[in-house]
């Protein structure tokens, strides 16, 4: 079997103590929050962290403080704990289906919404093991020079592979991150870049301590998700959509968002503006699932064929708007992820 | 019948619920060294040099073998000897092992394989069979029919150009099945013991402990008898685990060497190397029917993507046309297969082995002739099924057939009439059959002794201990022994002591392979527990003062069926009779019945009895994203008898579940980096997240029904169960998706992308259909010409060199497995 390499733990018991530690032992070292996916990735050598530094045991880190005005998420709240938890709810579905939809049960129960949010761009190419991304001679991602998804690229194509990300993004979130001499609030958003390789803005010194949320009275989110199985996989797209509505069903505001579209979640600006200031109807629909569709660029490195990744991503639009507008799509829904609504 | 047809808790379940089943890798022992294998990065290459003495320097590490340790070939059939445990000099696939460290912790092997400092020379890369069909040169083995041909077959059994020229209709059509591999959820793994003797153990998740003896005995050059293999319970096989691997050899020849417990479990990517799955076959069937569906003959032909080695392979070229006669009746039956080798892990046998590809063709084709002939696919079936006790064009004996029955089964159960052509757009259902084995009549390599032995020791407690070579891999072997044996003795399985697997401990059994255990090794268990309850019954006889024929065995009892009270309890019983003839054991064994197909290469495909299935699938199709969804299959299967239906119901089951993996997601698929770049040829996703398979909650409802008539020639009636389930799930969902959309795919596996492709097709108005345009050009050789028994066949090929003319019968022979 596959063989974790050797490494040191350690386990602080506050912020302050796990932003030292960082602070200490630099790049080489990495927050543990799950380890779901990083103890696998060092199992297959893509990480070898010198140092892993568990999360679990800081207990302002898995707070989660709801109220009217705002809630307050910790990042190592878990991914099972979200999608079980009715607080998550009217306003912040998308979120608690973009959990619920995350790997497996038991991943769940371990994997947390910081790691999530973090979680590794992933790749065809990358996603092996040692041996395997030997016999390609590596790639530009690790250890190689070339990025076969593109072999002219520059840039590494790797996907954001993230769920909750455009959940949260969608529902305007931002994160605190941490460190030793400085604290920063930032609109989520704006946390990621699309480059697989340098993919995250949180420096190796800092901890994703937690993820704010303004009131989202009003706002009504949804999150569809397409895998070719109905657990386990990684998105191969996902739609998170979120709009508040007048009492008339006049969008007032809305927000757009496809995940694993790219090595970024992307924000289907035009989309969303499109709709605003309109019922949702057939028409504001249908522009926008062609105007978002338009932005996203897949590419041959996930499961699916990248032009019908492309085709669905329409589809999904619609979908998601029409659960919005409140039609019943529990049919559609049942059919691609295979669970049922919230 | 106390225990026989009665649903049954396993005999194993207890263990296996409580996570007390020891599977190979649950092994520890004093001492142990574990092992990892460096394996070629290259898909063709020579190696150049090799220089071991950096890894074997390395702290931790006991030993670094090469192939010069161990450079005789073997194989799992006598006419493929073409694997070396570690390749001497010449790598044919990524994932082929060069060399093996064994170290105190197996995190120090890994390490030190990196330390092992190899020089190729990378030869061209053969990628597909046609590409392999286009390069002779370089070979990526030197023996073959030519080039990088490992197989070429050509049969006729009678005129199949005058059954074109008798029917109203002739059909042509292409399919493509994908490869795909079997992902048993236990990975490979053996532990090797010098034992205190100095004779070598081996423990192994193999489905063909015999096989692997005699692979050891040859490739270690040891008397057989001084090896012990003993087949761990296998956490799933399904066809991976029938050939002898290489890490096999490779711990066995460390643990002699070193004279400590060497063992090895495999990566995930390593199982997708060892692989031996479902062969990638392109096909073409041509088939002449009449108006009224009859057929008139039939002409196969077919691609064959081998990978890089022989294992099964000449085998599975036989069986891609070997069973297309058994479900239907077709008098003239032609066929052609090539195998080729490429660089690529090795194909081999998957549960259906080599007949589900074919199977697939047929079947949809079938029902292109329906829908031409407006026909109803069910009663074009039943019009033209095989009925008992035939003989098939290519010589194959029927027993009992029963598929008509299954076919209206599920008719019934589905609703057919009422769905067929009628549901909403997006919605369809598909109808399919089969046929399978239960047991190859040929043994893998020629030899006339039986194909599975029984012992059975009978204690004065009234234990009874059954002693066989069969293999559980989990389908249920070991219950099919003991509820035989408990039957036929009045007893209750969990009176039955079981020792199976081990060579030393039991008679031969070939394996688990091939739908044979529960007919051969079932009926041998039989024939000795009769021949048990026959000297028992002789003896209680005597003591009782009653006729032999009036004893009656059940719940732990023997009595006069006329006078119950007048007994002795089975542990008295068995004293008795040790008092009046010694200690009691007994044997039985089974040899299946001589094949009437005496040509070469009939040796494929000949079986006791078949089992017949048919099932109906139901699919939702979204017609924006080709999105499809299986809401409901019904299937039917023709088992002779169930002995124990839970299990015969799980067989099913699964199979309908694997069935749907190929169908709708599975691709043992490759990649090959862009030429001016890269040399690399890598499997594409060799792991169990991206090699997708479906989860319990893709799984649809299953209504399984049991078609009971038994067959004289299995144990109590028995039929297989195992693979012919599988069969016609496949061809069943792409008719279905036809019916829903009026597209066709012709390939599997069926997926979104490939019915957006079709459905373009069809709007363009060309023809509504994916799936592959042309079959290469095969210099095919001289069919051997066969006259089918209604035109006076005697079996034979009339235009070939009759066996005895040549030096070595033993070794032309093509034996099927």
């Amino acid at each position: 079997m596959m063989r974790l390499p050797l490494f040191e733990f350690r386990m602080p018991r506050t912020i302050d103590e796990a932003v030292l530690i960082l602070d200490g032992e630099g790049p080489k070292a990495m927050p543990l929050a799950g380890g779901t996916d990083l103890l696998p990735n060092m199992k297959r050598r893509q990480q070898v962290p010198k140092t892993l530094m568990s999360l679990r045991y800081i207990e302002d880190l898995n707070r989660v403080r709801m109220e009217a005005s705002a809630s307050r998420l910790g990042a190592c709240v878990t991914l099972a704990d979200i999608a079980a938890d009715p607080r998550f709810r009217n306003g912040l579905t998308a979120l608690a289906q973009a959990a619920s939809l995350v790997a497996t049960p038991h991943i769940r129960n371990m994997a947390t919404l910081g790691g999530n949010l973090c979680l590794d761009t992933r790749c065809n190419y990358y996603d092996q093991n040692y041996e395997w991304r030997k016999a390609i001679d590596f790639c530009l991602k690790k250890d190689g020079d070339t990025c076969w998804v593109a072999p002219g690229s520059l840039k590494c194509m790797a996907v954001s592979s993230t769920d909750t990300a455009p959940a949260l993004i969608a529902l305007g979130a931002r994160v605190r991150l941490v460190s030793r001499l400085e604290e920063r609030e930032v609109l989520l958003g704006e946390l990621y870049n699309n480059d697989g390789l340098d993919y995250i803005k949180r420096k190796p010194n800092e901890i994703l301590a937690e993820v704010l949320l303004d009131s989202l009275h009003g706002w009504k989110s949804t999150y569809w998700k397409l895998r070719r199985r109905g657990s386990f996989d990684f998105p191969v797209l996902s739609v998170a959509a979120a709009a508040r509505f007048t009492e008339s069903g006049v969008v007032e505001d809305a927000r757009i968002v496809m995940g694993s579209a790219a090595s970024r979640p992307l924000v289907a600006l035009d989309a969303a503006k499109t709709l605003v200031g309109r019922p949702l109807n057939g028409e504001s629909i249908a522009e926008a699932a062609v105007l978002a569709a338009r932005i996203a660029k897949p590419l041959d490195n996930t499961d699916f064929d990248m032009s019908w990744r492309k085709r669905v991503t329409g589809e999904f639009v619609t979908c998601a708007l029409r659960e919005l507008r409140g039609d019943d799509v529990s049919g559609e829904r049942l059919s691609y992820m295979r669970t049922h609504s919230h | 019948m106390r225990v026989i047809g009665v649903p049954r808790r396993r005999v194993d379940a207890r263990a296996k619920v409580t996570g007390q089943t020891r599977f190979a890798d649950d092994i520890f022992l004093p001492r142990m060294a574990y092992c990892k294998l460096l394996r070629s990065p290259h898909p063709h290459a020579r190696i150049r040099k090799m220089d071991t003495s950096r890894a074997a320097a390395h702290n931790g590490v006991y030993l670094v073998l090469s192939g010069k340790d161990l450079p005789i070939e073997y194989g799992i059939l006598p006419v493929s000897q073409d694997e070396q445990a570690l390749c001497v000099d010449h790598v044919r696939h990524v994932g082929d092992p060069v060399a093996a460290v064994v170290a105190r912790e197996e995190l120090t092997a890994f390490e030190a394989l990196d330390l092992i400092d190899v020089e190729y020379e990378l030869l061209t890369t053969i990628a597909d069979p046609e590409e392999a069909l286009a390069t002779p040169a370089p070979r990526i083995h030197e023996y073959g029919e030519e080039g990088n041909i490992h197989k070429r077959v050509s049969l006729e059994f009678g005129d199949v150009e005058q059954g074109f020229a008798e029917a109203d209709e002739v059909f042509e059509d292409t399919f493509f099945y994908q490869g795909n591999t079997h992902l048993p959820i236990e990975q490979h793994a053996s532990m090797a013991i010098k034992d205190p003797e100095g004779k070598l153990t081996i423990w192994s998740s193999t489905q063909t402990p015999h096989y692997l003896h005699r692979a050891l005995a040859k490739v270690l050059q040891m008397p057989p008898g001084h090896i012990r293999v003993i087949a761990t319970p296998n956490g799933g096989g399904f066809g991976g685990k029938s050939d002898p691997f290489n890490h096999e050899i490779v711990v066995a020849k460390a643990a002699l060497l070193l004279d400590r417990p060497v063992k090895i479990c495999l990566t995930r990517e390593e199982v997708f190397y060892c692989h031996r799955g479902r062969h990638p076959v392109l096909m073409k069937f041509k088939t002449g029917v009449k108006k009224d569906g009859t057929i008139t003959g039939m002409h196969l032909q077919t691609l064959i993507d081998g990978g890089a080695y022989g294992s099964y392979g000449v085998a599975s070229t036989f069986y891609t046309g070997a069973l297309q006669t058994v479900t239907y009746h077709v008098p003239r039956y032609k066929f052609q297969g090539c195998r080729t080798f490429t660089n690529k892990p090795p194909c081999g046998p998957k549960r259906g082995h080599g007949t589900v590809q074919p199977r697939f063709g047929q079947e949809v084709q079938l029902d292109k002739i329906a829908e031409k002939l407006s026909i109803d696919p069910a009663d074009l079936r039943l019009r033209i099924a095989e009925s008992s006790n035939a003989v098939t064009a290519n010589f194959f004996r029927l027993s009992v057939v029963n598929l008509s029955e299954c076919i209206r089964r599920v008719v019934k159960n589905s609703d057919w009439k009422e769905k067929f052509r009628k549901m909403p757009d997006g919605r369809g259902v598909g109808l399919a059959c089969s046929a399978y084995l239960t047991g190859a009549g040929l043994p893998i390599y020629w030899n006339k002794m039986p194909h599975s032995g029984v012992h059975i020791k009978f204690d004065r407690g009234g234990g009874v201990a059954v002693f066989c070579g069969a293999t559980e891999i989990g389908q249920g072997s070991d219950d099919v022994l003991a509820g035989i044996v408990a039957e036929v003795l009045g007893l209750e399985t969990f009176d039955i002591r079981l020792y199976t697997g081990d060579t030393d401990l039991g008679p031969v059994d070939l394996g688990s392979y091939s739908s044979r255990v529960t007919i051969m090794a079932g009926n041998a268990a039989l024939q000795a527990a009769e021949r048990g309850r026959e000297m028992i019954a002789e003896a209680a006889a005597e003591k009782l003062g009653v006729p032999k024929e009036r004893l009656r065995f059940a719940d732990k009892r023997v009595f006069d069926s006329a006078a119950p009270e007048k007994c002795l309890t089975f542990a008295q019983a068995v004293c008795n009779a040790e008092a009046r003839f010694g200690t009691i054991g007994t044997m039985g064994s089974y040899t299946p019945p001589k094949s009437p197909a005496l040509y070469k290469g009939g040796g494929v495909g000949p079986s006791p009895t078949y089992s017949y299935t048919a099932a109906v699938v139901e699919v939702a199709v979204n017609p924006a994203t080709g999105w499809i969804t299986v809401p409901k299959i019904w299937i039917a299967h023709d088992i002779g008898r169930a002995l124990n239906p839970t299990l015969v119901r799980g067989q099913v089951e699964g199979s309908v579940y694997m069935g749907l993996g190929e169908a709708l997601m599975e691709e043992q698929e490759f990649r090959r980096l862009p030429k001016k770049l890269s040399h690399a040829l890598v499997h594409k996703f060799p792991s169990m997240l991206e090699y997708k398979s479906p989860t319990s909650l893709d799984m649809p409802e299953v209504i399984t029904e049991l078609i009971e008539e038994p067959d004289p020639r299995g144990p109590f009636g028995a039929k297989e169960v195992g693979q012919g389930p599988l069969l016609p799930i496949m061809p069943a969902v792409a008719n279905a998706v036809y019916d829903a959309l009026g597209v066709r795919i012709d390939e599997v596996p069926i997926t979104p992308e490939k019915i957006m492709k079709a459905l373009a097709e069809k709007k363009a108005g060309r023809t509504p259909r994916f799936g592959p345009n042309h079959f290469p050009k095969v210099n095919w050789p001289e069919a051997l010409r066969v006259p089918p028994p209604w035109e006076g066949g005697d079996g034979n090929a009339v235009n070939d060199v009759p066996r005895a003319a040549k030096h070595n019968p033993e070794k032309e022979k093509v034996l099927s497995p």
